[in-house]
């Protein structure tokens, strides 16, 4: 293991000597391994490892950006050398200029989790496979598993900057996924069953596997519902999609520029009182958690909507200090390739008191969606408008009737939410749209259009 | 002189000799090791500031070794001899058997896509230049224009693929795209339009008013602030030409990638031979169309890259397959086998692929449509090639009325099935462009061509925003 926090220092020192007013590095090393298992066997297997640096330089008013994973000497001499070429190409902007220090990170536990490393490819296999297992066992009409994939990933970060900021963590990550494939009357029907933990010891794969299967079956007969305005309750899966497109609009970058619906918003009602959101960088459970943001401001835990007000927007050091706000701990970046940007952390729904048997009971007729397609290529990012693709079941007399495909939802994302009537009491961790935690959610009215 | 590559250059034939006998050292039927050098800049102007300057440089090698139906797979950032012999263990480390022997190299020097311009050498203020142009030609085109942005993208990538067959081979691949996206505002509507240009050439590809492209950005965001809610219901659809070509990629195009077909989860699976279209469609995946954003010189396994007839007058003729997927048929390599990088495994995926031009007089076809929808261009969609099912969001789309192409919707979505939705295309026309895409499948990005003609679906499900 090289020192990375050193490697980050020394590059800060030749980016400077490059010609860098000021310079922050970012450089990570990570090991990954994936298993892909299809029909009881083993498709592919897959080790890596992975290690890049990242430089962000400001000259005077200017930044610039260079990245690469060449770490020795001369290397890191290229690596400097692009970014300050980067921060000669750019426009001076008034409020570029390297974070200020961000005080000290908290102490952050069960970010990694051991089982990682002490599971052998062959266990983590075997895992892959009683996914896929569990999913044939659980239904006689799955006809098979197009693919079941179990991934693990260890990753160490280091951050300096000129201003004498240092950081350093650790974290460790896996999943487990799988499409069952359904054989219906009419076709075949598809299912995705997933399950996070920070490593492999903290999967259930006969959960993951049912929930593959159940979600295949129960589309098997499915038909396309009339158009109508009705009571609708989103699936996590769902939700969660949503509430990462909320995270996005509340990123004060997009508010800045004036490309977010929710920029004129701010202590205003977004949603109703019964969806309260907020951004959390410290769960434990939550990917996105660290002590430091992508710029070593600490991580914290911000109220986003609470009492069916928008409370703050989420800023990284720039857009704080373009905004006068004070920063949230909110810069995020994809990896040493890219530049940190704003972006919402850990997003997370509280919970309501219902069961999703209430919330059913509640909604009496409508729409149970538990699936959407085309969440980004459906929703105009300014405005917030969506019309996006669905599946589900129907909501006849409180409870779950015959399945449903073929139709689209469509709205408006702060309608949506001020129409929320309840949040579900059983929240789950979902990957998509980010790294989001909601329960299910009813919503009192949406345009569903299908026949 | 036809400029050749030289995959000696990038991966010394010697190491990789030795790589890919350790690869084998404990058995399996064949190793591979892919070498990647690639850089790039990318630079944007937001507010008519140019920023978000960035460049990069990264190189690495993935190695896999297949041994009965799986494959072990390893890679490394570093094309040190000890980074590639680290990988090759890896990748051997789960074999039990005993070593096999790889065959001697033999290189190959195909001829990479031409490029006038290395983008590398044009200086970055330039690039620079060329999106002011563009901030100016959008911001030109209306006061009701609040908002313009564009992108400049470069890539540069040289890779050598050596195989235990004997195949050592390389590419060097540039590409150039630029972006584009405005928003107009009246009162409280709010939309947005956006447009690209982009190829597998250089710089050349900006000599002829690339700032046009800026100016079609503006003038969808200002159409779309007339625009009424799009109809709801199921009627004739006319989908534009060139990025309309991206309906045919999504909800035919994947169902046709081997990988998919062999496990059961396409809806052409075991439809070779078929009628699937009527016989005014053929198709084609062409990874040699010249300069265009989905070709090379060879695809990321090493195989030339062809055209592949996909659909002849309706009848499905082939699927685009990878080395893997080929040997498990018994039939040919198609140059599908692709990845993003030396961090992913090759997979079946498109290249260029189209609707070839039919003879369909394009004005005709929305002229003989009473009551439709005109569906210009997409902001994406997805559809689940076991089932067939599908949604495109139209980011660009306008009512038909009498024949006529009247008002522009907003809102609208696409929803259908592709085996329905494909026999139910009942005219292509005779004009054809194609344009750049970004396709993802299980995790990997890369680029893609999707084109055609105007083409009308006799009858597909419009979802809008009113019931």
């Amino acid at each position: 293991m090289s020192d990375l926090l050193a490697l980050a220092g020394g590059a800060v020192e030749q980016a400077v000597a490059s010609g860098a007013g000021d310079a922050e590095a970012y450089a990570s090393e990570a090991e990954n391994r994936e298993v892909r298992v299809h029909g009881g066997e083993v498709e592919s297997l897959t080790a890596a490892t992975q290690r890049g640096l990242g430089l962000r330089v400001w000259i005077g008013r200017r930044v610039g950006y260079g990245f690469g994973t060449d770490l020795s000497p001369s290397g890191v001499a290229e690596i400097a050398t692009r970014a300050v070429e980067a921060a000669r190409a750019a426009d001076e902007d008034e409020f570029a200029a390297p974070p200020e220090a961000g005080g000290e990170p908290p102490q952050l536990g069960g970010l990694s989790d051991s089982s990682r490393r002490e599971w052998p490819t062959d266990r983590v296999a075997e895992l892959a496979l009683g996914v896929e297992r569990a999913a044939l066992a659980a239904d006689p009409r799955v006809a098979a598993v197009e693919q079941a994939v179990y991934f693990d990933s260890g990753e160490r970060v280091a951050i300096a900057a000129s201003s004498g900021a240092r950081a350093e963590y650790e974290t460790s990550s896996s999943y487990a996924y799988l499409q069952a494939l359904a054989e219906g009357e009419d076709g075949r029907e598809t299912g995705l069953g997933f399950g996070l933990a920070r490593g492999p010891a903290g999967l259930d794969p006969e959960a993951i596997g049912r929930e593959g299967a159940e979600r295949a079956t129960e589309m098997i007969g499915s038909a396309k519902p009339p158009s109508r305005r009705c009571p609708v309750v989103l699936a996590p899966t769902v939700a969660a999609g949503f509430v990462g497109l909320l995270g996005n609009a509340a990123g004060a970058n997009a508010v800045q520029r004036g490309r977010s619906p929710l920029a004129a918003m701010l202590g205003e009602q977004v949603a109703s009182g019964a969806f309260v959101l907020h951004d959390d960088g410290l769960d434990p459970q939550g990917f996105a958690s660290a002590p430091v943001d992508a710029e070593g401001t600490p991580r914290r835990r911000t109220a986003l909507v609470e009492g069916g007000r928008l409370q703050t927007f989420l800023y990284d050091s720039y857009t704080a200090r373009r905004g006068e706000a004070a920063p949230t701990g909110n810069a995020g970046r994809s990896g040493y390739r890219s530049p940190p940007g704003v972006s919402a952390s850990n997003l997370v729904v509280a919970p309501g008191p219902s069961t999703r048997a209430e919330l059913l009971r509640e909604a009496g007729d409508g729409v149970y969606v538990s699936d959407v397609a085309g969440l980004h290529s459906g929703v105009n990012p300014v405005t917030g408008v969506f019309s996006v693709g669905a599946s589900g079941r129907e909501i006849a007399g409180g409870e779950l009737g015959r399945p449903l495909r073929e139709f689209t939802i469509a709205g408006d994302l702060v309608a949506m939410l001020r129409a929320v009537r309840a949040a579900g009491s059983e929240p789950r961790w979902v990957p998509f749209g980010g790294s989001v935690s909601t329960p299910p959610l009813l919503i009192g009215e949406m345009t569903v259009s299908g026949s | 002189m036809t400029r050749r590559t030289r995959p000696e250059q990038l991966l010394d034939p010697a190491v990789a000799e030795r790589v890919l006998a350790r690869a084998l050292a404990h058995g399996g039927e064949f190793a591979e090791v892919f070498a990647e050098r690639r850089g790039g800049l990318t630079l944007a102007i937001d507010e008519s500031r140019i920023e978000s300057v960035q460049a990069g440089a990264e190189e690495g090698a993935g190695v896999r070794v297949l041994s009965g139906a799986t494959t072990y797979f390893a890679h490394v950032d570093g094309l040190d001899p000890a980074d590639l012999e680290r990988a090759a263990d890896e990748a051997a480390a789960a074999l039990r058997a005993e070593r096999s022997e790889p065959r001697p190299l033999r290189a190959e020097a195909p001829a990479p896509q031409p490029v006038e311009r290395p983008p590398g050498k044009v200086p970055v203020e330039r690039k620079a230049e060329l999106l002011r142009e563009l901030d100016e030609r959008a911001r030109a085109a209306g006061g009701e224009i609040a908002q313009a942005t564009a992108s400049y993208g470069e890539a540069h990538r040289e890779v050598a693929v050596a195989n235990s067959d004997g195949l050592f081979s390389g590419d060097d691949r540039t590409r150039v795209r630029i972006g584009a996206q405005a928003v107009a505002r009246r009162g409280a509507r709010v939309e947005t339009g956006a447009e690209t240009l982009g190829a597998a050439r250089g710089f050349e590809l900006f000599e002829d008013d690339p700032a046009a492209i800026a100016e079609v950005a503006a003038r969808k965001a200002l159409t779309l602030l007339d625009a009424v809610p799009a109809p709801t219901g199921t009627m004739p659809v006319v989908v534009g030409g060139g990025f309309g070509g991206v309906l045919f990629h999504e909800m035919t195009g994947h169902g046709l990638e081997a990988d998919h077909v062999q496990k059961g989860a396409s809806v052409y699976a075991g439809k070779l031979g078929e009628a699937v279209a009527q016989p005014l469609l053929t198709a084609y995946d062409d990874g040699r169309m010249p300069g265009e954003w989905g070709s090379d010189a060879i695809d990321d396994e090493g195989a030339p890259t062809q055209k592949t007839l996909l659909i002849d007058e309706g009848r499905l003729t082939g699927f685009l397959h990878d080395r893997r997927t080929a040997a498990r048929e018994g039939v040919a390599q198609t140059g599908n086998g692709r990845r993003e990088s030396f961090r992913h495994l090759p997979i079946p995926r498109m290249t260029n692929t189209y609707i070839a031009p039919g003879d369909a007089d394009p004005e005709a076809i929305i002229g003989e449509v009473s009551r439709g929808f005109y569906a210009v261009s997409f902001g994406g969609g997805q559809v689940d090639p076991a089932t067939g099912d599908f949604v495109f969001g139209v980011n660009e789309g306008y009512l038909i009325e009498d024949g006529q192409v009247t008002r522009p919707c907003r809102g609208a979505t696409l929803v259908g099935n592709c085996l329905k939705a494909l026999t139910a295309i009942d005219a292509v026309g005779d004009d054809f462009w194609v344009k750049t895409g970004i396709c993802g499948k299980g995790g990997q990005k890369v680029p893609v061509g999707t084109g055609q003609g105007h083409v009308r679906i006799a009858a597909m499900t419009v979802g809008g925003t009113e019931p």
